[in-house]
């Protein structure tokens, strides 16, 4: 047992002190935190003012295109012809034109409208302009047909369902799928992430010791099995600490930009008090939003939930980490370990996959099959947990799931007791059955 | 008293028998060279006695108790391939190694210093492996494996990767521990180091023990009546024409060895060879370890 403990340390504070770890801890929230700016970046990179031609011949445009901050609209009355020359000497960036009336019926307009421009157009800019037209034509035909946009807006319906769910014993609670969904999603999308991350990482380490041949000093001092159970808590717990501190960063790197993004000391006297109105009201409002997601969390049961996120987080992490060690201790390289992988990366494919199509029917057989099946469970369960499912699954799904773990551990062990020895051998399916058969 | 007994010991793998019921047993304070071809199964009885691996049949006593995990820390071990974690400290690599064959870190850090020193490889402490040359690494290595004390000791190969002056100072090393009691068990295929170092030795080929005993008597007992013959003038004509129970093995300039393939004794040579010539020098020819090598393995072979 002593020994156990200093393995798991050997791994754990070799791994942390590497400097790709340190890189990826740090880089890894700042990559997060960039991709969720990027796109706010680009939006308002994109506004600079564009002036658009308009050669209306029809003249039922002439003021009714909206000039917003990024679009100026310049009206000619000249021909086509004309203005075209006249577009082709100028800046502007593109030029709409809109044949007469007169020779054609107000629905044929609608394919008959051309925009020149001096380079493609992107899609945003071509939807602002297709609007535009879109809603001048449509008020020209609802006026044809006698109505007008208010009696529209008027018989427009919104509906939002509040989902209550009965109980047994008539309790009833409000249940909102769509939080449960994105818990359940994240939840499984973890647990996918982490097996993955840390399965490999304990991979490459089996590997790593085979080829450095230091596998045959160490195991003359301590079982193969112990080496092998050493590595994999040494690096989940590694895995727990990445986690950890990727959570902390990113905490404080968005209140960081938060903060910085919102400095007050950049606004204006009055427009600091409409300001701090304005970020008042809107966190007032952002409260009523948590509050009400909290309260609908509360129907899930939080703390169960988390409880068995832990469990099948850990569980299926131990159960895939042992194959992943198998196989690392089968090959003497890595360009090998293709072949074995195959049978580990399917399930877990295969159950992310299987989570999004559950989540639309949570009591679906293959949900059941799925979230009992330890291979599938530890992400499918996930998945089921927010919709309440029996008690009696869930009790059935874990038990299987400690097994499974059992069952992996005893056959990557055979494997990995007889494949750290063997170098330079042409390993195949058939060859593990007999190191698995092999006393 | 035998610090080591192996009682017909069997191992097969899945598709061939390392070990055919062989039994050794290895004297305590002595050095015991164990011999073989490739794959004769030497490293399969290695693994064994270091219980990384089960034998099928047979046991192996450690000091007349059967094998178990408490004489782990008792035997240490020096595989012919080996290594060491590439991205770690010298120190602290050399802490953890000895750690898990359990001392203390207290004792190890005061046992590795002593080492250190003596090697002279002190300020090696923080560096990483992997800007060690290999006999720079196969050091730490050797000391990894004698740092606990133990009362067995298996190298196999240990002077691999090691120049001359390293390789003389890894020996002297190896009879240090010796003379200290320790027992030691020496794998290898240099011969000249076997008759150097081994007081003992024992044969394996083919998965089966062909030969074992102590070094001296097994030379006397190969030895084939060739003796070496220094003579006075270089005029030895008369060697093409020796008698049939007399048999020139080779001859060259002033010297020649003569075997003698019946009864008769060294002395009946001698006063021959008298009548012939003058004679300088004149000693019987013991076998070298490499040729009771070859010449038992080629005997076992058919």
């Amino acid at each position: 047992m002593n020994k156990i403990i200093l393995i798991i340390k050997r791994e754990y504070v070799s791994r942390v002190r590497k400097k790709s770890f340190i890189v990826l801890t740090i880089l890894g929230p700042v990559l997060m935190a960039s991709l969720m700016l990027t796109p706010l970046l680009m939006d308002s990179s994109d506004s600079e003012l564009r002036t658009v031609w308009l050669c209306d011949e029809s003249g039922l445009f002439e003021d009714k295109f909206n000039n917003t901050e990024a679009i100026r609209t310049k009206v000619f009355t000249e021909s086509v012809e004309q203005v075209k020359l006249l577009f082709n000497e100028s800046d502007a960036f593109t030029l709409v034109h809109i044949p007469d009336t007169i020779k054609i019926s107000i629905s044929d307009l609608e394919n008959k409208i051309n925009v020149y421009a001096h380079k493609p157009i992107s899609y945003a800019n071509k939807r602002l302009i297709s609007r535009n037209v879109e809603s001048v034509i449509e008020s020209i035909k609802l006026k044809n047909e006698g109505l007008t946009r208010e009696t529209i807006n008027k018989t427009r319906a919104s509906v939002s369902l509040n989902t209550i769910i009965l109980g047994n014993s008539g309790t009833e609670k409000s249940g909102s799928t769509e939080n449960a969904m994105g818990l359940s999603m994240a939840g499984g999308f973890l647990i996918y992430i982490f097996i993955f991350l840390y399965g490999a990482m304990v991979m490459r380490g089996v590997m790593e010791e085979k080829t450095s041949r230091i596998v045959e000093i160490i195991i003359s001092s301590v079982k193969p099995f112990q080496l092998m159970m050493g590595k994999i808590i040494g690096v989940a717990l590694v895995g727990f600490t990445q986690f950890a501190l990727w959570i902390l960063l990113t905490f404080v790197l968005s209140s960081l930009a938060t903060s910085y993004l919102m400095n007050p000391a950049e606004l204006n006297p009055t427009e600091l008090i409409d300001g701090a109105e304005l970020i008042l009201q809107e966190g007032a409002n952002e409260q009523n939003v948590l509050a009400s997601i909290l309260t609908e969390l509360q129907s899930i049961n939080l703390s169960f939930l988390l409880l068995m996120f832990l469990f099948y987080f850990v569980g299926g992490y131990l159960m895939y980490g042992s194959l992943f060690a198998a196989v690392g201790a089968a090959v003497d390289s890595e360009t090998d370990t293709q072949q074995f992988m195959i049978p580990i990366t399917i399930p877990l494919i295969f159950s992310f996959i299987a989570l999004q199509t559950i989540l639309e029917n949570p009591d679906s057989s293959l949900a059941f099959w799925c979230s009992i099946i330890p291979f599938t469970s530890p992400i499918v369960m996930m998945g089921r947990l927010p919709f309440d499912p029996p008690m009696w699954e869930i009790a059935l799904s874990m038990v299987l799931l400690i097994i499974g773990f059992i069952f992996t551990s005893w056959i990557a062990g055979r494997i990995y007791r007889v494949g750290i020895l063997m170098y330079g051998q042409k390993v195949s399916y058939k060859t593990l059955w007999k190191w698995i058969k092999q006393s | 008293m035998k610090v080591l007994e192996i009682q017909s010991v069997s191992k097969s793998y899945s598709n061939h028998l390392a070990l055919d019921d062989v039994s050794l047993a290895v004297p305590e304070g002595k050095i015991f060279g164990l011999l073989g071809p490739n794959g004769a199964g030497k490293t399969s009885l290695i693994r064994i006695i270091n219980q990384i691996t089960m034998p099928d049949k047979g046991q192996v006593l450690f000091k007349g108790q059967k094998l178990n995990s408490e004489h782990i820390s008792q035997i240490g071990y020096l595989p012919e391939e080996r290594g060491l974690y590439k991205k770690m400290k010298v120190g602290e690599q050399a802490l953890y190694l000895a750690q898990l064959k359990g001392l203390t870190e207290k004792e190890a850090k005061i046992a590795l210093r002593k080492w250190f020193e003596r090697f002279e490889i002190t300020p090696w402490w923080n560096k990483k492996v992997e800007e060690l040359s290999k006999g720079m690494a196969q050091k730490i290595q050797f000391i990894t494996t004698v740092l606990h004390q133990p009362k067995l000791l298996i190298f196999d190969e240990p002077f691999s990767g090691f120049d001359p002056i390293n390789a003389s100072i890894i020996k002297d090393e190896i009879l240090r521990l010796k003379n200290q009691g320790t027992s030691i068990i020496f794998s290898t295929h240099r011969m000249e180091s076997v008759e150097e170092l081994c007081d003992h030795i024992a044969l394996i080929d083919q998965s089966k023990k062909i030969l074992d005993g102590q070094l001296n008597e097994i030379r006397e007992q190969y030895k084939q009546q060739i003796y070496q013959i220094d003579f006075a003038s270089t005029e030895l004509s008369f060697l093409n024409t020796l008698p049939e129970h007399l048999k020139l093995i080779k001859s060259s300039n002033n010297q020649a060895e003569i075997q003698i393939v019946d009864q008769s004794t060294a002395s009946e040579l001698i006063r021959f060879l008298l009548d012939q010539s003058d004679l300088k020098g004149f000693e019987e020819k013991i076998p070298t370890v490499n040729e009771i090598f070859i010449r038992t393995v080629k005997e076992n072979l058919s």
